[in-house]
């Protein structure tokens, strides 16, 4: 194992976090001109890998069962756009925290059956945050500061009294605050309270004869993934769609997540941002293909039903093949690379032959 | 043993008084009693469906008895659950191993440390100065028992990939990283070849002897029972027929007639 040299990090995650930051704050805003890349593409796909971590921290790393991550999300930036409504005082930073505290305590309510019932009971259980959190807030018109038209649009973004309104400012929003969270979880996932949800998911009746208490660990698990889903909810809605539909965060969504966790790898932060990107982009290839290849000749009615055909096959492949996902497929790669050119190793090589001398 | 122990034999640390557990209409354990003496190793021994595994849940708060009550520390404990009693002091290990299989040998026993962890998810996230001192304390004393064990050489191999004996090391391993008292052992030496055995003998001694954890060990071997243990309790359909000494068990006429059977 390699020393860690900052924090729990050791100099390969430096490196990888050096070229994120270069390739995500200089590299792609210099070469990527267009806004649709970044109203269509980059900033989803920030919001949804976000999302997906919170969905990786219950199903990944704990182990349980849920589906409801787009209700923690409507949680999160229903109660964004009602803080900013009416907690002015609060700015956005603020909010965003408290929106995703909101989400928290929900994810907390709706993670108590997990104390019972396990496995694909759990999934039927969990739906009810999905389904109870839309009702509530269509039901109630004060969540939606009796708006009649059903969408409401979203607040511009204000942080330190400068607006945040173009599409290159907003994916700056949204990558400071994924960039903070993923941190934040990889110092949990890699601690503690990572090992915690890990003994829990692995053997639980283990983990309780060493002291580890299923119920905090569980409900621990679930708010912040409710957290997690909160935040990125409210992303999505404030810097995604511009605006504030329960209809935005159906039953779809929420599948759309759990596939990009399952696709990029359970029990991996880097899997969840892969995951996301799979599935964003993947729709976007199959018609530049149609497009390009085919020059429209096949019906974007039936693109779109390949996409799913695909998306189904995969899920299938990846859980008889692979289940830990393409974070591991990616791993496997580097690793036959290595095995390939074991030269390119030779400094790594001299330098653990020294530590252990 | 001749030679002087460095940890006395003491008082009684763990009373089982009157335990009764049937599931529906099967008996598992009648009444039993038996006590376990500080610093010793304690045996349960008997043959397959004695009751020795149920026992040990018993103890352990996995199975609740219907009747009969568990005193640990002088202390008797209503509503026993595996997580008061690891509180309390009491670790274990499993009969068909309960590693964290996709976890490294490390991770399995640094999760061992719970108990000694207090910094909660916020303080890890933000890796505040305490987490780090605390991580460090951790992972030292879980590299201690990795030697001491001797497995340093598959500390960072994921335990599901290992071979069964070391995975038992493993397990033992992650007892010891409690620091618990009394450590129960359920068969720690079931499906081992002879050399194996020797070697988990010669840990279980060696902890008994070094750190003066109470051993409180299920076994089928006799053999390996008698030569490592100070008191053996023997089961038979969940009763107890005979209690003491190796050499006082092997004399018994009810011991000899559960093993080697008797004519009706």
């Amino acid at each position: 194992m390699m020393k860690p040299v900052f924090m729990t990090y050791t100099k390969k995650d430096l490196i990888n976090l050096a070229v994120c930051m270069v390739l995500s704050v200089l590299v792609i805003p210099t070469f990527i001109t267009t806004e649709y890349w970044y109203t269509s593409i980059l900033i989803p796909w920030l919001c949804l890998a976000l999302a997906t971590i919170g969905q990786q921290i219950v199903m990944g790393y704990t182990g349980q069962l849920a589906l409801g991550a787009a209700g923690f999300m409507a949680a999160g930036a229903f109660a964004m756009f009602n803080l900013i409504l009416r907690v002015p005082d609060l700015g956005f930073v603020g909010s965003l925290i408290v929106s995703g505290l909101i989400a928290a305590a929900f994810g907390i309510l709706f993670g108590l059956p997990s104390l019972k019932v396990r496995g694909i009971y759990l999934m039927v259980a969990t739906l009810a945050s999905q389904f109870f959190i839309i009702w509530m807030i269509d039901k109630f018109g004060w969540f939606k500061n009796y708006d009649s038209s059903g969408i409401i649009t979203a607040q511009d973004i204000v942080i330190l009294g400068k607006p945040f309104t173009t599409p290159l400012a907003m994916y700056f929003v949204c990558l400071a605050v994924t960039t903070v969270l993923t941190l934040l979880a990889m110092n949990m996932a890699r601690g503690s309270t990572g090992r915690n949800w890990m003994a829990v998911r692995d053997m639980d009746i283990a983990a309780e004869s060493m002291g580890v208490s299923l119920l905090r660990t569980k409900v621990q698990a679930f708010a912040i993934s409710a957290f997690y889903c909160g935040v990125a909810g409210a992303l999505f809605a404030f810097c995604y769609l511009k605006s504030l539909e329960p209809v935005a965060f159906d039953i779809k969504l929420s599948f759309k997540i759990l596939f990009m966790c399952i696709l990029g790898g359970l029990g991996t932060i880097n899997g969840a941002f892969i995951g996301a990107a799979f599935i964003l982009l993947f729709p976007v290839l199959l018609n530049a293909i149609g497009n390009n290849v085919f020059h429209g000749a096949i019906d974007a009615t039936i693109i779109s039903s390949i996409e799913q055909v695909i998306f189904g096959g995969l899920m299938i492949i990846f859980m008889i093949y692979e289940p830990l996902g393409m974070a591991k497929l990616w791993e496997n790669i580097k690793q036959k690379w290595k095995t390939k050119f074991p030269t390119m190793n030779i400094k790594n090589l001299t330098s653990s032959i020294g530590k252990k001398s | 043993m001749a030679q002087e122990r460095k940890f006395k034999i003491g008082k009684p640390i763990l009373e089982v008084k009157n335990i009764s557990l049937s599931f529906g209409g099967v008996k598992a354990i009648t009444d039993t009693s038996f006590d376990v003496l500080e610093h010793e190793v304690r045996a349960i021994i008997g043959p397959n469906g004695a009751g020795k595994s149920s026992m040990l849940n018993c103890i352990n708060g996995i199975y609740k008895p219907q009747q009969g009550t568990v005193s640990f520390k002088g202390q008797q404990i209503t509503n026993i659950t595996p997580n008061i009693m690891a509180q309390m002091g009491l670790s274990r290990t499993f009969q068909n191993l309960a590693l964290f299989k996709r976890m490294s040998v490390l991770d399995n026993i640094l999760v061992g440390r719970k108990l000694h962890t207090k910094t909660n998810f916020l303080e890890v996230a933000f890796q505040l100065p305490k987490v780090k001192k605390e991580e460090k304390e951790n992972r030292d004393r879980s590299e201690e028992i990795i030697s001491f064990l001797e497995i340093e050489d598959i500390k960072d191999t994921p335990v599901g990939k290992l071979p069964y004996g070391l995975q038992k090391k493993v397990e033992l391993g992650r007892a010891l990283a409690t620091d618990s008292s009394v450590i129960l052992l359920d068969e720690p030496m079931a499906g081992m070849n002879v050399e194996e055995k020797r070697d988990m003998c010669r840990f279980i001694l060696k902890v008994n002897d070094e750190l003066g954890t109470t051993m409180v060990l299920i076994e089928h071997d006799m053999g390996v029972v008698m030569d490592i243990s100070d008191r053996v309790v023997v089961l038979d359909y969940g009763k107890v027929i005979g209690d003491g000494t190796p050499d006082e068990v092997r004399s018994n006429q009810k011991v000899i007639d559960a093993y080697l059977g008797v004519e009706h």
